[in-house]
């Protein structure tokens, strides 16, 4: 880590509590809902970024794998599973501790997996799903890679569209809360939940989940594998011939930035108690491209920045009717007048000569 | 140091290459000559693994290698700089350089990759000055400088490198052919491909002559470029008389 991004992390940290604060002394604390959503957001586009922007891989598909967690952690944390309580998958959960028993709002008797063993069961699925993937459509390149990734992430919204078990059009609703730490030395116990009590204390966990996120893949692309990974898109052969596993390489950054969706996928469901079909529509997918477009192709920063912020505008519902409409003209707008990213056009800002001494982000 | 013995290879049903062999011998350049089409890039793809050879042997320091993917050909020390240079256009001159050593960090750490570094530009003293500059801004020549010392990087026994000569003007193809000539000199092996016979064959110890997928001719390198064959389909003269 270099200290440049040491630098723009503790910015960045501090940030998040500025705007906390600030929203605590102008009574404005209901911004920080769609804060918190946002944060899980761009999660989703960071991982997508380094997909996208580092290997030069495109994947239509990612509400897909958003979906996958989010369905998944859903649907095992609100089905009852009591009447399948003899059979051995059930009790190889019980014995691993992951089972809880509670009651349903009728007082009857109602076995789930808690929350932190569907998390860990819908990400690991969401992973061993885009490893099955991945080894055969990482081969395509360009629009086919475009259109495979199109084509698995419809085929997840028709799935959970059409499965009674995710509530088809419905989706699934009352997602139990999701405690990350238990009650320690008189501090109230974190709860990913959409309570008004904890909003606070979830926009932190949010933000701090982000910026974890972060941290790891700025390390991640300064690192060996990092700059191979960085390689793939100017020359597979060249990449090759000093000896890098190039169809490894680019599977292991596709499971990873799938895992990142499905983190993603997972929170959201918990935060906001449910999860609609709409999170898993290909408008979904288009939308995490074209925020990572906007932010710059190889410009985590600006992905994590104009990511996190044009989602809040849309979650705040500044665009209307016409969000889909607003995303599709930034999309056109920076191709045509910014195609290196929003914040490449600061060098219309700075003198010419400066800009020219001053190297961007790789 | 490498022997090929009756190596067959193509894509899909095309035979490109038909019964090759060759050998390469510790310090010596050898230069693989012909025309587009003959083979030779295919030949360099097959022994580094990108092309699966479907008949013969490839034994490179006494090792049968011949089906192994590219990881373990450039482990055992073998790497190729690729046709048309091929460097990491959106990386630096430095992160080029670091990345040539992929294989060398993982063997012997970062040391000895920052030390190797030291090395390639004191060896090509123009990548140290532009060390900071993206890649896909330098010029033909220096891209060329730094494809050979991106793949020297990884301290090879046999560097294999596909026709550095295109599309560079002739004073700096003399100064790459100079440079290939001190790596010999300093105890480097080189696999040589060129179109450029005449400049291939002043430097080179032994040549081959590749012709639609088969060698041809074989010998020293001053025989083949004496040879009427030769000079009349690659060097452009006539024996008049």
């Amino acid at each position: 880590m270099n200290s440049i991004n040491r630098y723009k992390i503790l910015g960045l940290a501090g940030l998040v509590i500025a705007v906390q604060l600030l929203t605590q002394f102008t009574g404005t604390a209901f911004y920080l809902t769609q804060l918190t959503m946002s944060a899980y957001y761009g999660l989703v586009i960071i991982g997508l970024g380094v997909l996208m922007g580092y290997a030069g891989q495109l994947s239509i598909g990612h509400a897909g794998f958003f979906a996958i967690g989010g369905y998944l952690s859903a649907a095992l944390t609100t089905h009852n599973l009591l009447s399948y309580k003899d059979s051995l998958c059930i009790r190889l959960l019980e014995r691993a501790d992951m089972l809880v028993l509670s009651e349903d709002i009728y007082g009857d008797a109602l076995l789930t997996v808690v929350p932190w063993g569907a998390c860990l069961m819908a990400v690991g699925t969401a992973a061993l799903i885009a490893l099955l993937l991945a080894v055969p459509v990482l081969k395509l390149k360009g629009h086919y890679l475009a259109m495979a990734t199109l084509g698995f992430g419809t085929i997840i919204y028709r799935i959970l569209l059409a499965t009674p078990y995710f509530g088809e059009a419905d989706g699934i609703s009352d997602v139990p809360p999701f405690q990350l730490l238990p009650a320690l030395g008189g501090l109230p116990p974190v709860v990913v939940s959409g309570s008004f009590d904890n909003r606070v204390v979830n926009y932190y966990v949010a933000w701090g989940i982000l910026i974890v996120g972060m941290l790891l893949l700025l390390n991640l692309i300064n690192s060996r594998v990092g700059r191979a990974l960085r390689s793939l898109h100017s020359s597979e052969e060249a990449a090759e011939a000093v000896g890098i596993n190039t169809s490894r390489c680019k599977v292991q950054v596709f499971v990873l930035s799938a895992v990142y969706a499905a983190l993603a996928g997972v929170f959201l469901a918990h935060y906001n108690a449910g999860i609609g079909p709409s999170e898993a529509g290909v408008m979904k997918s288009v939308r995490y491209v074209a925020l990572v477009a906007v932010g710059g192709m190889t410009n985590l920063w600006g992905t994590l920045l104009m990511g996190v912020s044009l989602t809040f505008l849309s979650l705040r519902g500044v665009f209307g009717s016409l969000d889909d409409a607003v995303f599709g003209v930034i999309l056109i707008g920076v191709m045509l007048f910014a195609p290196e990213g929003i914040l490449s056009l600061r060098r219309f800002l700075v003198p010419a000569k400066d800009a020219a001494l001053k190297r961007d982000e790789p | 140091m490498l022997k090929i013995r009756n190596l067959d290879a193509g894509y899909g049903k095309l035979r490109v290459l038909k019964n090759i062999s060759l050998h390469v011998k510790a310090g010596e350049i050898v230069t693989m000559i012909g025309a587009n089409g003959a083979g030779k890039t295919t030949l360099l793809h097959t022994i580094i693994g990108l092309v699966r050879a479907s008949a013969g042997a490839i034994e490179f320091q006494q090792k049968e290698h011949t089906g192994s993917c590219a990881q373990k050909i450039v482990a055992a020390g073998c790497t190729l700089v690729p046709e048309g240079r091929q460097v990491f256009a959106s990386m630096t001159v430095e992160e080029n350089l670091i990345l040539g050593g992929y294989m060398l960090q993982r063997r012997e750490g970062k040391d000895a990759v920052l030390r190797e570094l030291q090395y390639q530009y004191d060896l090509f003293p123009v990548l140290r000055e532009r060390r900071e500059q993206y890649a896909g801004t330098l010029s033909g020549g220096e891209q060329q400088m730094l494809a050979m010392g991106r793949s020297l990087m990884s301290r090879p026994r046999l560097v294999m490198m596909d026709e550095p000569s295109t599309g560079l003007a002739p004073l700096i193809v003399r100064e790459i052919f100079k440079i290939i000539t001190r790596l010999r000199d300093e105890g480097n092996t080189v696999l040589l491909v060129e179109q450029n016979a005449t400049a291939a064959l002043g430097i080179a110890d032994r040549g081959y002559v590749l012709e639609v997928g088969k060698v041809i001719l074989q010998g020293p390198a001053a025989d083949l470029l004496a040879n009427s064959d030769v000079q009349r389909a690659y060097l452009g003269r006539e024996k008049i008389g």
